[in-house]
């Protein structure tokens, strides 16, 4: 493909995830701080991103399960999440976030698990996403392009 | 994480809530026996009431004891009285009997007939008051009767006056007084009672009475009296049959018992008052009346009895008294048991009232109490929905800032960069808009607190306006920059909202100089010259900046024409200045904006310093505003040390004018600000000349005084012909001195002359030979349309055309484009904080504690953007163990919320441990008490809250700051700034 329609559709792509609320400012700051310097900056911030999420998630469900849940550890836990996911700019999983500590404190389990759903949904809404936008840009660079800012 | 403490914070404050309310709860006696109040005034009455009753039996008593008292000395007097009359008259009867004894028996004849004797007797009764009348009888046994009837020649008869039948003695009366006389011839001893009388007074020699009885003639009720006489000397002792034997006769009277005790009570006081009555009680079971009816009436519970002797032991006697009336009802006891009654009552009445109203108060006050804790929650829940909000506004904002930042970095023409930076200074003043929203919940609490650092008043002014006096610039204040900006940004907004035509005006003067002409001398004038609409030919003018009538006449163009005179005669000299009274302490501004904008209505002007009170609803639904700035500007001003106050006239225009108190800063500080200005503004238009065409002198000085600043020769005409003729006249004398460099031409100048002149001018240049460096002609607008633009481009000018408001950078930005020198772009400029904050951090190491990983690597991220050295820390315990002393860090970055051991915490204790080590350090050195604290890491607090409440706990625990998360450029170099700058000072 042709590296300019490729750095197009990356252009478009981005554009897409902040029209979609998928994304906020924050990660745009994000990308700012990657400079030569640090190369792999955002892909490194967003890998971390998803290897704390996914032991997050576990835990989450691990700890759903339990007969007596100790909201106390769900609340860390999503209050973890939300920081990382805030950091990121993955604004829609932040949101839920939110609401899933609202359950937390009224101690809805129902709620909870509902949330915890969701949250997962978003997650990996958003990792799909970043994961299409980071080969988008692995290709352009390839293909001997620069990212366009 | 920031929504995370703001639940908790608004957690302990509905606990807080709770708190209060559990606390007031506190009841006094009185409301706790609230119930009881109705049974303690029915007590009370009670008592009073028998306290009353008691009263009045005590008084009542005193009353009766008083009146017996009264009725027994009176009885006991008027018996004494009677009893002594008796007897009187019992001895007088005595002598009588002595008398016949001694006359009638001892003288032989007798010397006593009836006639002497009655003649005796009536003039002595005088002496007998009591008796009715004395009689003597003689005994005479019946042996003798014949004889004795013989001898005074009638019969013996009996009471009945019928001839006495015979007995063995008799006692027919001989002699008798003459009121009495017809008892004469009768015998005595025919009647039961005198003949008791006469046996018994015969055996005891001694006066004898008769129980009581009707007397004949007068019918009173009367006793008789009855004396023996004895024909010879007894023996001294006699026995009874001697004095029978000796007896002769008998004396008798009558006591008219009733007249007398009536003589005898008319003469005494009080006889109305009493009955008396007078007993014969010889016989104890069946009591003989004396005297007095014997059914009365009268007061039967009070009675007196007084004994009676009057001689005859064989008889007893005595007086009983008692009222006439039943005691009278004692008024003066009653009324006044009755008032003591009454006035208790009251007492009663009025505690009870009084009970009830505290009662009713402290409900009152309790349903105050808790309306005011739920005020007060409302309170504290609508500074939690700002601040909420506020954090929600803050994200896109700073999405559109970004944005901004990155469209700045883009080639952009003069005018879209003006735009954007623009923008983006609206938009950052959208965020500190929000703080302020913030800030008045702040001030309403009394937490908020004013900064003192050394700041240029200046560069303020210059942000909010455009120019400003050299002199105020010298004199080095000292305060709260920020705050300062702020209320000078309220007030110039609200003029330039609520002004359609004329001008804004912004004057600044020292207020601690006292005479007006000094006073001129350090004014400084601004101006803002917003809109400049096009007057109205033949509208009358006055003397202010735009002609238009302004509510403050003070203000007047007169003064700002001295001012102006003043600043062109010492513009060189005034950089050596120095204001007479530096020493002293504080400095006193005095700031006023003018405007010529709608003004305040009348009734709306003592009402607008209040928050969210605007003129009226209209004004917001024109004008926008939540009506919350001037209140803000009034606790800003105060905070100060100013007031704030302001003329307004409506449909003419406002003055709102304040003063504030500023500390002087150290020279060294003082200078440093003025090298930093000095570095501000580039230097390369040094010793260009310009002229500036404009019609009107203020704007023209303000022009020239923007120019001056730039260094830059200025001349000012007032129309492009004028213009014209003296640069031509100039150019062919003077050569070189004065070949304009730039031509500044005022819009409406422009306009008004057209380009007739203009070109003609340039056509004239060009003939003397001054083609070799045609002067540069710029355009000087408020607002300038498209059609506008092209042709001023076609008459000449330069692409750029200056836009007002004024500022120095502006101005100098405008001309290098124009004139071509210098850079196009300045990046260092530009991105001057971010350069900043790389010197800053540059080579700093730093330490950065979160326990989420992401925020972690993304804050280290950043600050090795700045050149930063960082190490992370993911729990406060590891960022304890790093920071054991000593240790090489220069900063600490740190999260708030993090698991086993917060910020707050890591901090508390990293602080301990430094001053530990301090003590311990101190305590060998022991020396210089300046030097405190040898070690004391910056820790700065890592949070997206933008309360300020967190800001202030951070504090609290030893933190030196806090930066909000994600990192902003600005604030981070705001947090770090002032502790890298601190530092050397401290090092000093």
């Amino acid at each position: 493909m042709d590296v300019v329609q490729l750095q197009r559709q990356l252009v478009d792509y981005k554009a897409s995830l902040y029209n979609e609320a998928i994304l906020d400012e924050q990660f745009t700051q994000l990308q700012e701080l990657q400079d030569e310097n640090n190369p792999d900056f955002v892909v490194e911030v967003v890998s971390l991103f998803f290897e704390d999420s996914e032991r997050l998630l576990n835990e989450l469900t691990k700890a759903l399960e339990q007969q007596n849940i100790d909201f106390k550890r769900v609340d860390a836990h999503v209050h973890q999440l939300k920081g990382s996911s805030s950091s990121i700019g993955a604004q829609r999983v932040q949101k839920v976030c939110i609401a899933f500590r609202n359950c937390c404190e009224e101690q809805n389990v129902q709620g909870c698990l509902i949330c915890l759903q969701q949250v997962k949904n978003e997650y990996s809404l958003v990792k799909t996403k970043l994961e299409t936008m980071f080969k988008l840009e692995q290709q352009i660079l390839a293909a001997g392009g620069s990212i366009p800012v | 994480m920031g929504l995370k403490f703001q639940q908790s914070h608004h957690h302990s404050v509905a606990v807080k809530v709770n708190e209060q309310m559990g606390t007031k709860r506190g009841y006094t006696v009185i409301q706790s026996k609230r119930a009881w109040l109705p049974k303690f005034l029915l007590l009370w009455v009670i008592f009073v009431a028998i306290i009353s009753i008691r009263w009045y039996k005590s008084m009542d008593d005193e009353n009766k004891v008083r009146r017996e008292e009264v009725l027994s000395s009176m009885c006991d007097q008027r018996a004494r009285m009677l009893q002594d009359q008796f007897s009187v008259s019992v001895n007088h009867v005595h002598a009588l009997a002595i008398l016949v004894s001694t006359f009638h028996y001892l003288k032989n004849p007798s010397a006593i007939d009836q006639e002497t004797f009655a003649e005796y007797t009536a003039r002595t009764s005088f002496e007998r008051p009591l008796l009715s009348g004395v009689a003597y009888a003689e005994r005479v046994v019946h042996s003798e009767r014949e004889k004795f009837e013989r001898q005074h020649g009638w019969t013996i008869k009996t009471m009945e006056r019928e001839p006495s039948p015979i007995r063995d003695e008799y006692a027919p009366v001989i002699f008798s007084q003459e009121t009495v006389s017809y008892i004469e011839s009768l015998d005595m001893m025919s009647g039961e009672e005198d003949r008791e009388n006469i046996l018994r007074a015969r055996a005891t020699g001694k006066a004898v009475l008769t129980s009581p009885f009707r007397l004949l003639g007068s019918h009173h009720l009367g006793v008789v009296l009855t004396f023996p006489v004895y024909k010879s000397k007894l023996p001294p002792k006699p026995t009874v049959e001697e004095r029978i034997e000796a007896t002769a006769g008998y004396l008798g009277g009558a006591f008219d018992v009733e007249s007398l005790v009536e003589n005898l009570l008319g003469q005494l006081d009080g006889n109305q008052a009493i009955l008396v009555n007078v007993y014969d009680i010889t016989n104890s079971s069946d009591h003989l009346i004396m005297y007095g009816l014997e059914n009365q009436d009268g007061d039967m519970a009070l009675l007196h009895v007084s004994k009676l002797d009057f001689g005859d032991p064989f008889r007893k006697h005595q007086m009983t008294c008692r009222y006439h009336q039943k005691a009278p009802t004692s008024w003066s006891a009653l009324t006044t048991a009755f008032l003591f009654f009454v006035i208790g009552l009251l007492v009663g009445y009025i505690l009870f009232t009084a009970a009830n109203h505290i009662v009713k108060v402290e409900d009152d006050f309790h349903k105050m109490q808790e309306l005011k804790v739920k005020a007060e929650a409302a309170d504290v829940a609508k500074s939690q929905f700002l601040a909420t909000v506020s954090h929600e506004i803050r994200t896109p904002m700073n999405g559109i800032l970004g944005m901004l930042a990155l469209l700045l970095d883009t080639d952009l023409s003069s005018t879209q960069r003006d735009y954007a930076q623009t923008a983006q200074v609206c938009g950052k003043a959208l965020i500190a808009l929000i703080n302020e929203v913030l800030d008045r919940a702040k001030i309403e609490a009394g937490k908020l607190e004013l900064e003192a650092v050394p700041f240029d008043l200046r560069s303020i002014l210059d942000d909010v306006l455009s120019l400003f006096s050299e002199k105020s610039r010298n004199k080095g204040v000292e305060g709260d920059p920020g705050r300062f900006r702020q209320i000078i940004t309220n007030l110039v907004g609200n003029s330039v909202k609520f002004t359609e035509r004329g001008h804004i005006f912004v004057k600044v003067h020292l207020a601690e100089s006292t005479k007006p002409a000094v006073d001129a001398k350090a004014e400084t004038c601004l101006n803002g010259g917003s809109e400049e609409g096009v007057l109205k030919p033949g509208a009358r003018q006055f003397k202010t900046l735009s002609g238009y009538e302004a509510a403050d006449e003070r203000n007047s163009w007169d003064s700002f024409k001295h001012l102006v005179a003043d600043e062109e005669s010492r513009y060189d000299a005034s950089i050596n200045m120095t204001v007479a009274d530096e020493t002293s302490e504080n400095v006193t501004l005095m700031v006023s904006v003018e405007d010529t904008g709608i003004g305040i209505p009348l009734i709306a002007q003592d009402r607008v310093f209040m928050p969210f009170m605007q003129a009226d609803s209209s004004t917001s639904r024109n004008y926008g505003g939540t009506g919350i700035g001037l209140s803000i500007t009034k606790c800003l001003v105060e905070l100060m040390g100013g007031h704030i106050s302001f003329i307004s006239r409506p449909q003419v225009g406002s003055t709102f004018s304040f003063t504030a108190v500023f500390g002087r800063c150290k020279k060294t500080s003082f200078t440093d600000t003025k090298k930093s200005k000095a570095e501000e503004l580039p230097s390369n238009f040094r010793g260009l000349k310009a002229v500036v065409v404009d019609g009107k002198p203020v704007r023209a000085a303000v022009t020239k005084y923007h120019l001056k600043r730039l260094g830059i020769l200025v001349e000012v005409a007032s129309s492009v012909k004028i213009a014209a003729s003296s640069s031509g006249k100039n150019g062919s004398s003077h050569g070189s001195k004065m070949q304009p460099d730039i031509i500044l031409v005022e819009k409406d100048s422009w306009l008004s002359g057209e380009d007739g002149g203009l070109s003609l001018w340039m056509l004239d240049w060009k003939q003397n030979g001054h083609v070799f460096k045609l002067p540069k002609m710029i355009l000087l607008a408020t607002n300038i349309t498209n059609a506008e633009l092209e042709k001023a481009k076609a008459a000449g000018f330069a692409d750029t055309t200056i836009m007002k408001p004024m500022r120095a950078s502006m101005v100098a930005a405008c001309l290098q484009q124009v004139l071509g020198t210098g850079k196009k772009r300045q990046p260092g400029n530009m991105l001057n904080g971010s350069s900043v904050l790389r010197s800053l951090l540059c080579g700093k190491k730093i330490l950065v504690v979160d326990d989420n990983m992401v925020n972690r690597r993304v804050a280290a991220g950043a600050l090795k953007k700045f050149g930063a050295a960082v190490e992370c820390a993911d729990s406060g315990k590891a960022a304890l163990k790093l920071l054991q002393l000593p240790h090489s860090f220069d900063a600490c970055f740190m999260d708030i919320q993090m698991p086993e051991m917060d910020g707050f915490e890591a901090t508390r204790r990293i602080r301990m441990m430094e001053s530990q080590a301090n003590e311990q350090m101190n305590g060998c050195v022991e020396e210089g008490s300046a030097r405190k604290g040898e070690w004391h890491v910056p820790i700065l607090a890592m949070t997206a809250d933008v309360i300020h409440a967190t800001y202030d706990k951070c504090l609290k625990c030893g933190m030196d700051g806090y930066v909000s998360k994600p990192f902003e450029e600005e604030n981070l170099y705001q947090a770090v700034a002032k502790f890298f700058q601190a530092k050397p000072i401290s090092d000093l």
